[in-house]
């Protein structure tokens, strides 16, 4: 009945008001009009049958009309809210409780229990005797080969060869169809410590494959925003040969530990200073930003940086343990997307 | 302290790194035990079974060819047996009449005499399984039957007391729809309880169930279950299904009667190392590469009840099967601070009045708090003895 009578008050006049303040304007419909429901208007205001929303209303213009009305009003009463609140402060002076912190989601964030301890003796035993032992002990210095999916496009052949100036000591080379389990024992036979592959789907490098040689772990990324040199706006001229110094931000869990070690792996132990590149790894909520700098230092506590090289930013899909096998390899973290998953909690 | 609340433990992990951990859910404490005191990564742990006399000693079989004797009780490791031969990582452990059965990768299984003043004598017994063993399981209701399998490497079940063949010898299934041979890699191997039957799953993410009394020597039953190779696997109470875990870290319960896939448990991130369900109770303890070990409740309701963070990967895991879970009896936990706190406080319950008695008891309670429920962070106990 509600709604018959809906639609016949609202035919002439444009919807119904809530509110006893707008009746003017009823009535100014209604003398436009000049049917006889004047009378049954304000009534009406008040009889709208409980658990009625603004949604049920199924002509779309009225429905508009209805929403913004009860928008503004839902405004005004919440600037006057605050309004009043201020005044409390003011009167309260001193004696005001204080101001209640916004959530963020930094500070909503759960503590992740896998933070490594600096202090934790079974970690750094574990560290300490992992596949990279032997390169943070020195007895291998790195040699990375980096190739591509199969027929790669012009995107994905600069990214290699910029990378190439990126890392040193590092060499591409064509895929030519090769089955990765294939390439890995002959990269071995040769001395190679790494092994990096980007992945391209429709012409644009979209994944990257990082595989520690003789028996260590292969991380799977998700590459994307990848800019090559000349897509940077105000950028330097090109790396020179020096070894770039490393950072490395952020890598604060147990697993963030392991990535972190596999990209300082990449590198020489010794940065050339003299050289003022510095390629940078910052992690923040589980996305690896890569950027490679120039910088200079005008005083003391002014720096100068001009970003170099290719930039683009990386997300961990699974680390498995052991080389390239996704098929049969252990994994040590797989990715998993759960709907009750909350994008508060970062995992690296 | 340690070592006193170490036969409360309810889950016994081994690691890569050596450490043999006691997890004691109750509590919410993970305690630490290494032979030397220092970890070792060439003590790998990779084969758990419990030693004679209940669940009061632990055989821990390690990479160097070592099985070290770790009892509970005391909490400290006692002596260490070598078991040299063969080549590879042992594969399984077990432990009949005062005899201790192994099997390493390279197939040699061997049975010794358990005693530890002979350091390293000759084996009673040598059988040569095959390479490439992946799990040799000993029948709980018929110690001297052993099963071993692995890649490339048939089914096969022994009899250590009768002759040096095989009692039986599974056969592969039929050529698939290709023609071509399906090939072998048995993971896990279990024997179902009140029949001969055995279930193994396997690298090519099938389940298989054999059956020795037919006459079939091809799998009874077969299902499969995803992409991955299933690495470990173990039988629920009701003894109708079982649940199986892959290198992607998930879970999965068959039913065997169908070979249906009933549930899929959450939360693993990595490879599943080590499983075991209660043999009562409807708990699954589950580590893998993720270096977290869950126990998960199986049903009503299905969920994850505990989840502990060990900062090594975990290789293998023992659940106690014990009923009293909850309850711990006081008494053995702080033997020697009763006696003193009652000395000192005879006096002032004297003149306290009822309210201040409250107190005492909550003081030991408060040690072993029954928060059974809660998601609380445990408190990691590094303690190495």
């Amino acid at each position: 009945m509600a709604k018959a009578g809906d639609k016949s008050g609202g035919s002439g006049n444009k919807g119904l008001k809530r509110k006893a303040a707008t009746e003017e304007r009823q009535e100014a419909a209604v003398a436009e009009d000049g049917t006889t429901e004047s009378g049954v208007q304000p009534s009406k205001a008040a009889a709208f049958p409980p658990g009625f929303s603004v949604s049920e209303i199924k002509n779309k213009q009225r429905r508009h009309l209805m929403f913004t009305r009860w928008k503004q009003q839902q405004r005004k009463e919440k600037l006057a809210a605050k309004k009043k609140l201020k005044k409390e402060r003011e009167a309260l002076g001193d004696k005001a409780p204080p101001k209640p912190i916004p959530k963020t989601i930094d500070n909503q964030r759960v503590y992740d229990e896998t933070t490594v301890d600096p202090n934790d003796e079974e970690v750094a035993y574990d560290e300490a005797t992992d596949e990279f032992a032997s390169y943070f002990n020195r007895q291998t210095s790195p040699k990375i080969l980096i190739t591509t999916s199969d027929r790669p496009h012009g995107r994905t052949v600069r990214l290699c060869e910029q990378l190439s100036t990126v890392i040193p000591n590092s060499h591409v080379y064509y895929r030519r169809g090769l089955a990765l389990k294939k390439i890995i024992p002959q990269c071995i036979s040769r001395d190679f410590t790494d092994l990096i592959v980007i992945n391209e789907d429709r012409k644009i490098p979209n994944g990257l494959i990082l595989s520690h040689l003789p028996n260590g772990p292969t991380a799977h990324f998700k590459m994307s925003s990848v800019r090559l040199r000349k897509e940077i706006k105000r950028r330097g001229k090109e790396p020179t040969e020096h070894i770039p110094e490393i950072i490395l931000n952020n890598f604060t869990t147990r697993l963030g530990h392991s990535v972190g070690r596999m990209f300082a792996s990449l590198f020489p132990h010794n940065p050339q200073f003299t050289g003022r590149q510095v390629a940078t790894f910052h992690n923040q909520r589980d996305y690896i930003f890569f950027r490679f700098h120039r910088y200079i230092f005008k005083s003391e506590k002014k720096v100068g940086i001009q970003e170099l090289g290719p930039r683009f930013t990386l997300k961990l899909r699974s680390l498995q343990k052991g080389t390239f096998d996704s098929k049969y390899g252990e994994y040590e973290w797989v990715h998993k997307i759960s709907g009750s998953q909350s994008g508060t909690s970062s995992i690296t | 302290m340690a070592a006193a609340a170490a036969r409360w433990n309810h889950v016994w992990v081994g690691t890569d790194t050596g450490i043999l951990k006691g997890v004691n859910l109750q509590r919410k404490q993970a305690a630490n035990f290494t032979p030397s005191g220092q970890p070792r990564r060439e003590e790998a742990v990779s084969a758990l079974c419990w030693g004679a006399g209940g669940e009061t000693q632990i055989l821990v079989g390690c990479a160097d060819g070592t099985v070290k004797h770790f009892s509970t009780e005391e909490g400290r490791f006692q002596g260490q047996r070598h078991c040299p031969g063969g080549e590879g990582m042992f594969r399984g452990l077990a432990q009949v009449d005062g005899t201790l059965i192994t099997c390493v990768d390279s197939g040699i299984l061997r049975v010794w005499h358990d005693n530890d003043k002979e350091a390293s004598s000759d084996p009673l017994l040598e059988l040569r399984v095959g390479p490439g063993v992946c799990r040799m399981r000993q029948d709980p209701v018929r110690p001297h039957m052993v099963a071993t399998g692995g890649k490339e490497n048939a089914l096969k079940v022994w009899d250590l007391q009768g002759s040096e063949e095989p009692v039986f010898r599974a056969k592969n299934v039929r050529n698939d729809w290709l023609d071509l041979r399906v090939p072998i890699w048995d993971q896990d191997i279990q024997f179902l309880p009140e029949s001969q039957k055995l279930v193994t799953c396997t690298g090519y993410h099938q389940v298989r169930v054999y059956d020795p009394a037919s006459p079939q020597r091809r799998p009874v039953l077969e299902a499969t279950y995803g992409e991955y190779p299933l690495t470990a696997m173990t039988l629920t109470p009701g003894g109708n299904s079982v649940i199986v875990g892959n290198t992607h870290g998930q879970l999965a319960e068959i039913d065997l009667r169908q070979g249906r896939l009933l549930v899929c448990l959450k939360g693993l991130a990595g490879s599943v190392r080590g499983l075991q369900c209660h043999p009562s109770k409807p708990l699954l303890a589950s580590c893998g590469l993720d270096r977290v070990l869950r126990v998960h409740r199986i049903r009503n309701p299905r969920g994850l009840d505990h989840k502990v963070y060990l900062k090594s990967q975990l290789n293998c895991l023992l659940l106690s099967g014990r009923d009293n879970w909850e309850d711990e009896p006081q008494e053995p936990q702080e033997p020697n601070k009763v006696p003193s706190e009652d000395t000192e406080t005879d006096e002032l319950w004297a003149s306290l009045e009822a309210a201040a008695k409250r107190k005492l008891p909550d003081l030991e309670q408060s040690q072993g708090a029954l928060q059974t429920r809660q998601r609380k962070k445990k408190r990691p106990g590094s303690t190495s003895s």
